[in-house]
């Protein structure tokens, strides 16, 4: 019963998007507000049904109703029951219907909070959501339902992949999705307000809360993801370069640009024709990711070929709404009016400049990702786009790019003072010629790239506080006073000063653990003891022990320093008792500061050793803290007054200056 | 969305042990070849994988592949020599970084023509932007014709005063 209601439920909510992608057009058309108000209804209804139908899946997966195909082939009834939970969204099937969760969420609550939007934009904001959601449901229902039941019903399922039975698998797909399906608002908005014909500053002012919210969710979202691997998959990398992985960088590339035209537009009613296409683009790139994770191109051209109903389904919905999207464009950019102007070096100039740039990028990582493809296509050549070509052309784009990030915030709107700006940074270039020079003598030598990509990452850093520092006055007045004017510092000038030191810090960790990393490759045997980085380590013991659903290998490594006992290391090995004994390697982390021991078991050998991969990895840390000093900048600039009160009401603002009068 | 999914389809594809990439047994006894042959690995594409590289992955084939590198290595192979041999062993899909050649030009060269056309564009939208802004702001005004701008202004206002009047 509970998945014949799920799947009725779906259908329902399919009904409700497909009434809310049109009557609230008409409405708007005709402008009927009590037509209009039906998107506000539907929203809300078609959340509350896609909720039930989701809850219904993890219902099915959490009593192991084997019953249902998708259960069956992704559950086992051993299996702990957080990763009943997670495996919903462990295959296709489930991942789609938490997808068009998400997007309902996301419709719900411009519904619930968009009380303070003009209702013809409501509307029209809505009903685009319904057009993405329909289609969707009708891939769901079509192609990939979750609640089918098998004929004869078996007592046991295949259990879920063993790799993605990790705490990872929690938390990776919901915050992606929510950054993916996040933009979905941007894009919708950006569809109004071509339809509309009219797009002003309290446009980008509505907008940007929004972008925002998808931004911090897939920063934090592609860096966990990121960090699972690194842990997960025992070669102690942690980005890949996988078209997997850049098919979540160019919605994050694309999205990050975005944050910054709007604020542009937000501020100065400028660049307003390119907001609205970046906002197009940015979702256009999610929808590009979801084809290319969920249609299986990437496998291979040819097994795409085989079985191409869900990859020609997605390939659809993906040229519908981005060639509609930009042919509306076309048609309707003209009608915006062009905002304010400026010289080159402004605050705006700096924007621009930010925009060519990561525009740049993700163009490289577009090209990058399905070239490869496209060539196959094309002439059947079959070629490699891997790490190397990518660290070659996408890694020099930042160079520029970071050297601007702290001359952005120190320029007025409109005509700026290079001069002046570069003065005020002093201090922060002398501090990175300063870093340049100890970690070179650190070095002693060695490639000079790495001080000097840590110097520019000190400066970074450095620039980002510096513009902080003067308008707190810091050092220059008493503490109390310093106190008062920070606190009473706008929270997104405090936001901005961390996103950009994130940058900064993430680099720092890129380059020390891709320069200074210390590997061995080797057999140990009980008691044998290896060196690495001043640590010493011992390996303890080597024994059998059985998990619930997996019998592991366990090595016992005792850490010391100076001959010091610091803790104890247990990396494993696990193979699991169903899908035919796949195994896979838990490495054991140890971690001093921001820096990491790693140690990973590879295969045992006949004479009672085991093969392992011990890592030093210096400041490596810093990888992952960038990012989420990144979001915590997002979250400090989401909270800033201004944004969260949006743009005024036209009566309120008018009742409040008849008040003042 | 994770490069984990790649790597597991490809271990649940071909029913692998998850081992490790270089195992110890492979490693040159000379440091500075065994640096070359790992930095050699990072180039290479494990071909029946998804996007690794035969450093990174644990497919029989990468072992293969890694034992050859180290072999040519050994026979006093340049670094470009290994590849070459490779690649006509292989063909251009061992590469992870393709060559320049014309089949992939486009390739190559999409970073700086986006970003040299993206400038060009800004540059001249910007010039054209402020041209329209010169013929409209124009240069300074002398004092000549701000006298004679405050006159037509007053005229204005003179006319709309004495046309409300009227109604």
């Amino acid at each position: 019963m509970i998945a014949e209601s799920g799947h009725y439920a779906l259908v329902l909510a399919l009904g409700l998007a497909l009434i809310q992608s049109t009557i609230p057009l008409l409405g708007a058309r005709l402008n009927d507000p009590a037509l209009m108000n039906v998107a506000r209804s539907t929203a809300l209804a078609q959340l509350l049904f896609v909720a039930s139908s989701f809850a219904a899946l993890v219902m099915l997966h959490v009593t192991s109703d084997f019953s249902v195909a998708n259960v069956f082939e992704n559950s086992h009834s051993l299996k702990p029951l957080v990763y009943k939970i997670t495996g919903v969204w462990g295959n296709h099937e489930g991942s789609m219907l938490l997808w068009v969760s998400i997007l309902a969420l996301f419709g719900g609550l411009v519904a619930a909070f968009g009380s303070n939007l003009p209702l013809s934009l409501r509307a029209r904001v809505l009903a685009v959501q319904a057009w993405i959601a329909s289609a969707f449901y009708l891939f769901i229902l079509t192609t990939s339902n979750p609640f089918l039941r098998l004929p004869d019903p078996p007592i046991e399922g295949r259990d879920l992949n063993p790799v993605l039975q990790d705490i990872g698998l929690a938390v990776h797909p919901p915050m992606l999705y929510l950054g993916y399906v996040g933009f979905s608002i941007s894009f919708s908005f950006a569809i109004a307000a071509l339809v509309e014909g009219r797009i002003d500053a309290a446009w980008a002012r509505w907008v940007r809360p929004w972008t925002l919210v998808a931004w911090i969710f897939l920063t934090l979202g592609i860096a966990m993801g990121s960090y699972w691997a690194y842990y997960e998959l025992g070669w102690g990398g942690w980005w890949f370069w996988d078209p997997v992985e850049n098919a979540s960088l160019m919605p994050w590339l694309a999205g990050t640009a975005l944050l910054h035209s709007a604020l542009v537009m937000e501020k100065r009613n400028a660049l307003k024709v390119w907001t609205i296409l970046l906002s197009i683009l940015t979702f256009s790139l999610s929808l590009l990711g979801t084809f290319l994770v969920r249609s299986g191109v990437l496998t291979s051209v040819h097994a795409f070929a085989t079985d191409p109903t869900r990859g020609v389904f997605i390939l659809l919905i993906l040229s519908v709404f981005v060639g509609g999207s930009l042919m509306l464009f076309v048609w309707r950019a003209s009608t915006l009016k062009r905002g304010g102007l400026f010289s080159p070096i402004s605050r705006e100039g700096a924007l621009v400049l930010n925009n060519l740039f990561l525009t740049t990028a993700c163009a490289t990582v577009f090209v990058g990702t399905l070239y490869p493809l496209a060539l196959e296509v094309v002439s059947g050549a079959k070629i490699s786009v891997g790490a190397p070509f990518f660290n070659l052309t996408f890694a020099p784009l930042f160079v520029p790019l970071m050297i601007a990030v702290p001359f952005g915030p120190m320029l007025a709107w409109k005509r700026g003072d290079l001069m002046g700006a570069a003065q005020r940074l002093l201090a922060a270039g002398a501090t990175a010629l300063l870093a340049l020079a100890v970690t070179w003598a650190w070095a002693r030598g060695g490639s000079a790239l790495a001080p000097l990509a840590i110097a520019l990452a000190v400066f970074v850093i450095v620039g980002a506080f510096t513009d902080l520092a003067e308008r707190i006055s810091l050092f220059r007045n008493p503490v109390a006073y310093v106190l008062a004017r920070a606190r009473g510092l706008p929270r997104s000038v405090w936001g901005t000063a961390f996103a950009h030191a994130g940058i900064g810090v993430a680099l720092i960790g890129i380059v020390c653990e891709t320069t200074w990393n210390t590997e061995y490759i080797g057999t140990m045997k009980e008691g044998d003891v290896m060196k690495i980085a001043g640590y010493e380590l011992r390996m303890d013991s080597l024994t059998q022990r059985l998990g619930p659903n997996y019998r592991e290998l366990v090595a016992s490594f005792i850490v010391s320093l100076n001959s010091e006992r610091l803790s104890k290391m247990t990396p494993s090995k696990r193979s699991f008792t169903t899908r035919g004994g796949m195994s896979t390697t838990e490495a054991a982390l140890l971690t001093r500061g921001v820096s990491q021991l790693y140690i990973s078991l590879g295969d045992a050998t006949a004479d009672g050793g085991i093969a392992v991969r011990i890592y030093h990895k210096p400041l490596v840390l810093l990888i992952w803290f960038g990012p989420i000093l990144m979001a915590l900048g997002g979250m400090l600039s989401l909270s800033d007054r201004r944004l969260r009160v949006g743009a005024p009401r036209p009566a309120e603002a008018l009742r409040r200056l008849q008040v003042a009068e | 969305m994770k490069p984990l999914l790649v790597a597991i389809c490809i271990v649940a594809a071909l029913g692998l042990p998850a081992a490790h990439a270089v195992q110890p047994d492979e490693i040159m006894s000379d440091r500075v070849e065994e640096a070359r042959a790992r930095d050699l690995s990072r180039e290479l594409r494990c071909m029946v994988c998804q996007n690794q590289s035969i450093d990174d992955s644990e497919a029989p084939l990468a072992r293969d592949l890694r034992l050859l590198v180290r072999e040519r290595i050994a026979a006093g192979d340049s670094d470009a020599q290994v590849l070459d041999f490779l690649v006509a062993r292989y063909g251009q899909f061992v590469l992870l970084k393709p060559k320049f050649e014309p089949q992939t030009f486009l390739l190559w060269l999409a970073t700086p023509f986006v970003l040299v056309g993206g400038g060009v564009a800004l540059w001249m939208h910007s010039r054209r932007r402020s041209k329209v802004l010169g013929e409209v702001a124009g240069p300074a005004l002398t004092a000549e014709e701000e006298a004679r701008l405050r006159e037509l202004m007053m005229q204005e206002v003179a006319q709309e005063t004495s046309s409300a009047n009227r109604l």
